[in-house]
C-alpha cells in the first residue's frame, strides 16, 4: 500500500552560478513543477562528491540529481567537466553494485533557463517514479552496509581522480 | 565546536511564503530540530523590524548561527549578513532556506510545507557545522602594468594614471598607438584617426604617474594578484633618446631599404627609423634585423652622420624587474597572414591589398598622401573590389568568427575612394552588413545611397591577374546573376586574429585564450574585464575583434577594475575556500591539476593560496584522502545535510500530505 503511493524523493546538488539561479527563475517566473527534488545549494557541480550520491541513496533518497553549468560556461572554467567524468564513472560503479545508473542524473541548466529547470525536475520525477522505489541497499545490501563506512571513501578513491 | 544554537527566522513575504507555506508549523518544526534555540516567524524579515528582530535574538539567545527562512540566498543574504554582524556574530555563520523561488512558488498544498520543512532542515545541519571565518587580507603593490600601447591600453594607462596609480606602459613596438595610429578616418563620424589619437599618446608620454617601455616585452610574471614580480626586457635601440634631437640626419645616411611595417610594406624605411612622425617615445630605433652590422666597420654611417653622437651601438638589452598589483593586457590584434588567402590571390597579385594596407593609402600622413593609387603601377584606380569576411565566417577553411568590424571600415572605405575618385565606381562583395552601432547603420545606408557604391551579395569564387586587370568573378545571391568586375584594385577585408605571441604571454600571466587564440574573460556575460587569473583584466582585441569605442570602453572598464584593486587598503577574498589537512595529506599532487586557478602548490603536502583559491571545491572532489576541505561546505556538513532532507517524516510533520 505505501509501495503504490509512493512519491519518488530526489536530493538535487545545484551550482549557485547555473542550475540553482535555474531553479530561482523557475520560481520567479512561477513555473511549477513536483516537489519530490530536495535541492542542495553548492559553489560547482565539480565539487560534488561521489559519496555524497551513495549517502543520499542510503538516506532515502530514490534517485539523486545533479545541476551544473552547460559546457563551456562552468563559472570555475572545468568543474561541470570534471563532475561529467566523476558521476559517469560514478555510474559504472553503482551498476556493479546493483544500483540503476539512472538513479544518478548529471544535467545542465543555465541562470535564464527557468523553463528548463522545472522541465528536467518533471521528467526526472517521472523517469525515477517508473524505476520504483530504492530500497536503500546495494545490491549485497548488508554485507555492503556493514562496510558501508567505507564505500564512500571506495568509491572516492575509484572515480574522484577525474 | 561550541554546541549549537541555531535560531530561524521564517519569513511569511506577505502572501508570497505564508499563502502556501503554513509558517507557523515550519516554525514550531523548526523549534524541535536537535541545537535550535529559538525560532519565530515574521511579516518581512528584511524589514527594519524584522532584521532588528534578528540582531536581537542574536545578543539575547546567544546564538552560535541562524538560519532565515525566506528568500533565495542570492536576495537577501548579505542582507543578513550584516544584521547579524551587528549583533557581533560572524557573517559566515548566517544561512538562507530558500523557502520561496524553490518552494513557495513553484509548489501547491501541504506538499509545499513539507518541502518547506526539508529545506529548513537541509540548511540548518549546514548552519550547524559552519565556522566563523574571517576574509583573507593581504597587501599589495599599487602600481599597474599594463601591456600594449594601442588605444585600449593607452586609455586604461591614462584612467589608472589620473587615478593617482603609477603606470608601466610596456609596448613591443618603438611606438604606443597601435592599430589605431595607422587608421586613416574613423568609422561612421569621420573623425582622422591620429588626430584624436595622438593627444591621447602625448598625454600618456607627459603624465607624471606613467612611465612607457618601448621596444619591451614582458618576459617572465611570478607572483599572483596584488604582488606580482614582472621581468620587462627593454632590447636595445642603439640610439640614446636623450641625445636625440629627432633630426633625422641618420636616416638619410643609412644604406639599407627594408619593408616599413607601419605603412604595412606600401613603402619601405631605412634600418635606423622612427615609425612615424608623431611616435611616442619620440626616438629614432635602429633595426637590429637591417642594421648591415653593429661593428662600426661594416657600416658607420648613421653614426658618423650624428652630430649628437646618439647612436651607440654598445646599447645592450635592460632587463627591469617590477612589482606590480594588477596587469591590464591590451595586446590587439592582427590581420590573417598574405599567404593564407590563395583563392583571393593576396600576396600574388600585387593590386590585392588588404584593408589595413588601403588606410595607410587613404591616410594623409600614408605614402601616397591620401591619394588612391593601386601598388603596381601607382595609377588611380578606376573601378575598386572590396571583398568583405575574407577569412571569417568561415569554418571550414578559416576563422568561424565575424571580424566585427569590416562591414563598417569597408563602408568607409568606399566612401572615401568614392570621395577621392569621383569618376570611379567602389564594389562591395557582403555575406551579410552588420552594422550594430551608434550612427553605424545609418553610415552604411549613406554609403550605399549617397556615394553610389555598389553592393552585391554574395561571395567572391575567384580573383586572378588579366593584364593589367584584377579580374573578380563572384555571385550576386539577390538577383542570382553571376558577376565578373574587371577591377584595378582589390581591397581584403581580413579576418582578424589575436596578436602574435599571446599564447605565450597568456601562458606567463596564467590565463587562458579560447580556441582562437582571444584572451579568454572570467565569465563571458557577467565578468568580460577580468582574466580568470585573479587581478589580470582585459581590454581591447586582444579579448576578441572589436572596434576603437569598445576598446577605449573596456580600457576604461578594465583600468575601473584594477584602480578597485590597488585602491583597497588591503586585499580581500572570500575565506570560504580550500584548506588542507596537512597531516592528511600525502601530497600525492592530484589536486593541482583540478584547479583553474593555480592555486594549489603541492611540495611536502598540498598548500592552497588562500588569495587565488575561487572555492570551487573540485579539489575537494578529487582528493583520495580526505584532506582537501571546502570551508563551510564539509563532507561532514552535506552528510548531515543529506540525512536532514531525506528524513522520513510523520505524519504530523508532514502536515495532512
Amino acid at each position: 500500500m505505501a509501495e503504490q503511493k509512493h512519491e519518488p524523493k530526489i536530493a538535487a546538488f545545484l551550482c549557485r552560478w547555473c542550475a540553482y539561479a535555474g531553479a530561482d527563475l523557475a520560481g520567479t517566473n512561477r513555473v511549477a513543477y513536483p516537489p519530490n527534488m530536495i535541492p542542495i545549494r553548492v559553489p560547482c557541480s565539480g565539487r560534488v562528491e561521489p559519496s555524497w550520491v551513495i549517502e543520499a541513496l542510503r538516506s532515502g533518497a530514490d534517485a539523486v540529481l545533479i545541476g551544473g553549468c552547460h559546457p563551456g560556461d562552468c563559472h570555475y572554467v572545468s568543474g561541470n567537466y570534471k563532475a561529467r567524468r566523476r558521476m559517469s564513472l560514478l555510474q559504472k560503479v553503482l551498476k556493479e553494485l546493483g544500483v540503476e545508473p539512472a538513479r544518478l542524473k548529471l544535467t545542465w541548466v543555465s541562470a535564464s533557463e527557468g523553463m528548463r529547470f522545472a522541465q528536467v525536475v518533471r521528467d526526472y520525477v517521472e523517469e525515477v517514479r517508473a524505476l520504483g522505489p530504492y530500497h536503500g541497499e546495494f545490491g549485497v545490501p548488508r554485507e555492503l552496509h556493514e562496510v558501508e563506512e567505507n564505500v564512500g571513501q571506495l568509491v572516492r578513491q575509484a572515480v574522484s581522480h577525474g | 565546536m561550541a554546541q549549537p544554537r541555531i535560531g530561524v527566522f521564517v519569513c511569511h513575504c506577505g502572501r508570497n511564503i505564508a499563502g502556501t507555506v503554513d509558517v507557523e508549523a515550519l516554525t514550531e518544526e523548526a523549534a524541535r530540530i536537535p541545537g535550535v534555540v529559538f525560532s519565530t516567524h515574521y511579516d518581512y524579515m528584511c524589514s527594519d523590524p524584522g532584521q532588528e528582530m534578528v540582531s536581537r535574538a542574536v545578543r539575547e539567545n546567544r546564538l552560535n548561527g541562524i538560519v532565515v527562512a525566506a528568500c533565495s540566498p542570492g536576495m537577501h543574504e548579505e542582507t543578513f549578513r550584516h544584521a547579524a554582524q551587528s549583533a557581533g556574530l560572524n557573517p559566515y555563520l548566517v544561512e538562507m532556506a530558500n523557502i520561496r523561488e524553490q518552494c513557495s512558488w513553484v509548489h501547491r498544498g501541504p506538499a509545499a510545507t513539507d518541502k518547506a520543512g526539508r529545506i529548513l532542515a537541509t540548511v540548518v545541519e549546514k548552519a550547524k557545522g559552519n565556522l566563523p571565518l574571517e576574509p583573507a587580507k593581504m597587501g599589495h603593490s599599487d602600481k599597474c602594468l599594463v601591456i600594449g600601447g594601442g588605444v585600449a591600453g593607452i586609455q586604461a594607462a591614462l584612467d589608472v594614471a589620473n587615478s593617482g596609480y603609477e603606470v608601466l606602459l610596456v609596448e613591443r613596438s618603438p611606438s604606443i598607438g597601435g592599430r589605431m595610429a595607422q587608421l586613416s578616418e574613423t568609422f561612421p563620424t569621420l573623425d582622422c584617426s591620429q588626430c584624436i589619437l595622438t593627444p591621447k599618446m602625448v598625454e600618456a608620454d607627459r603624465h607624471p604617474n606613467i612611465r612607457i617601455l618601448s621596444n619591451s616585452e614582458v618576459e617572465e610574471v611570478s607572483g599572483f594578484v596584488g604582488n606580482w614580480n614582472v621581468r620587462i626586457r627593454k632590447h636595445a635601440t642603439f640610439v640614446d633618446q636623450e641625445k636625440c634631437n629627432l633630426c633625422g640626419d641618420c636616416v638619410e645616411a643609412c644604406p639599407v631599404r627594408v619593408s616599413n611595417e607601419f605603412e604595412e610594406g606600401l613603402t619601405d624605411r631605412a634600418g635606423i627609423y622612427i615609425p612615424f612622425p608623431q611616435a611616442v617615445p619620440s626616438s629614432y630605433t635602429l633595426d637590429l634585423n637591417a642594421c648591415l652590422g653593429l661593428a662600426p666597420l661594416r657600416c658607420s654611417e648613421c653614426a658618423e652622420a650624428c652630430e649628437a653622437g646618439a647612436i651607440n651601438y654598445d646599447m645592450q638589452d635592460e632587463l627591469l624587474e617590477e612589482e606590480v598589483g594588477a596587469i591590464v593586457v591590451a595586446t590587439g590584434y592582427e590581420l590573417l597572414p598574405k599567404e593564407s588567402m590563395g583563392e583571393y590571390g593576396y600576396g600574388e597579385i600585387p593590386d590585392v591589398i588588404s584593408g589595413l594596407e588601403f588606410e595607410r593609402m587613404a591616410s594623409a600622413s600614408g605614402p601616397t598622401v591620401g591619394e588612391i593609387r593601386r601598388p603596381s603601377d601607382d595609377k588611380v584606380p578606376k573601378e575598386v573590389v572590396f571583398i568583405q569576411c575574407s577569412g571569417s565566417r568561415d569554418p571550414e577553411l578559416y576563422k568561424p568568427y565575424c571580424s566585427k568590424v569590416c562591414c563598417m571600415y569597408t563602408a568607409k572605405h568606399a566612401l572615401l575612394y568614392q570621395h577621392s575618385v569621383p569618376d570611379g565606381q567602389a564594389y562591395v562583395f557582403y555575406i551579410d552588413i552588420r552594422a550594430g552601432g551608434k550612427g553605424y547603420e545609418e553610415f552604411v545606408q549613406r554609403v550605399m545611397e549617397e556615394d553610389r557604391v555598389l553592393y552585391l551579395r554574395g561571395k567572391v569564387a575567384k580573383v586572378f591577374q588579366d593584364g593589367d586587370k584584377v579580374m573578380v568573378w563572384g555571385t550576386d545571391t539577390l538577383t542570382g546573376q553571376r558577376v565578373e568586375v574587371a577591377a584595378d584594385l582589390v581591397v581584403l577585408a581580413q579576418a582578424i586574429t589575436p596578436s602574435a605571441g599571446i599564447v605565450e604571454l597568456a601562458r606567463k600571466l596564467r590565463v587562458s585564450v579560447d580556441e582562437h587564440g582571444f584572451l579568454k574573460e572570467a565569465h563571458p556575460k557577467l565578468r568580460p574585464l577580468e582574466a580568470l587569473a585573479a587581478g589580470v583584466f582585459l581590454a581591447g582585441a586582444a579579448q576578441g575583434p572589436k572596434d576603437i569605442p569598445d576598446s577605449v570602453s573596456q580600457g576604461s572598464g578594465a583600468a575601473a577594475k584594477a584602480v578597485r584593486l590597488l585602491s583597497a587598503p588591503e586585499l580581500v577574498h572570500s575565506p570560504e575556500v580550500a584548506e588542507v589537512a596537512e597531516d592528511l595529506c600525502a601530497a600525492c599532487g592530484i589536486c593541482a591539476p583540478q584547479c583553474p586557478y593555480e592555486a594549489i602548490t603541492v611540495e611536502d603536502t598540498a598548500e592552497v593560496n588562500e588569495m587565488l583559491c575561487e572555492g570551487c571545491g573540485t579539489c575537494v572532489a578529487a582528493c583520495p584522502s580526505g584532506a582537501m576541505n571546502l570551508r563551510n561546505l564539509a563532507d561532514p556538513q552535506v552528510m548531515a545535510m543529506l540525512r536532514a532532507a531525506l528524513k522520513e517524516r510523520e505524519e504530523a510533520e508532514i502536515a495532512g500530505g
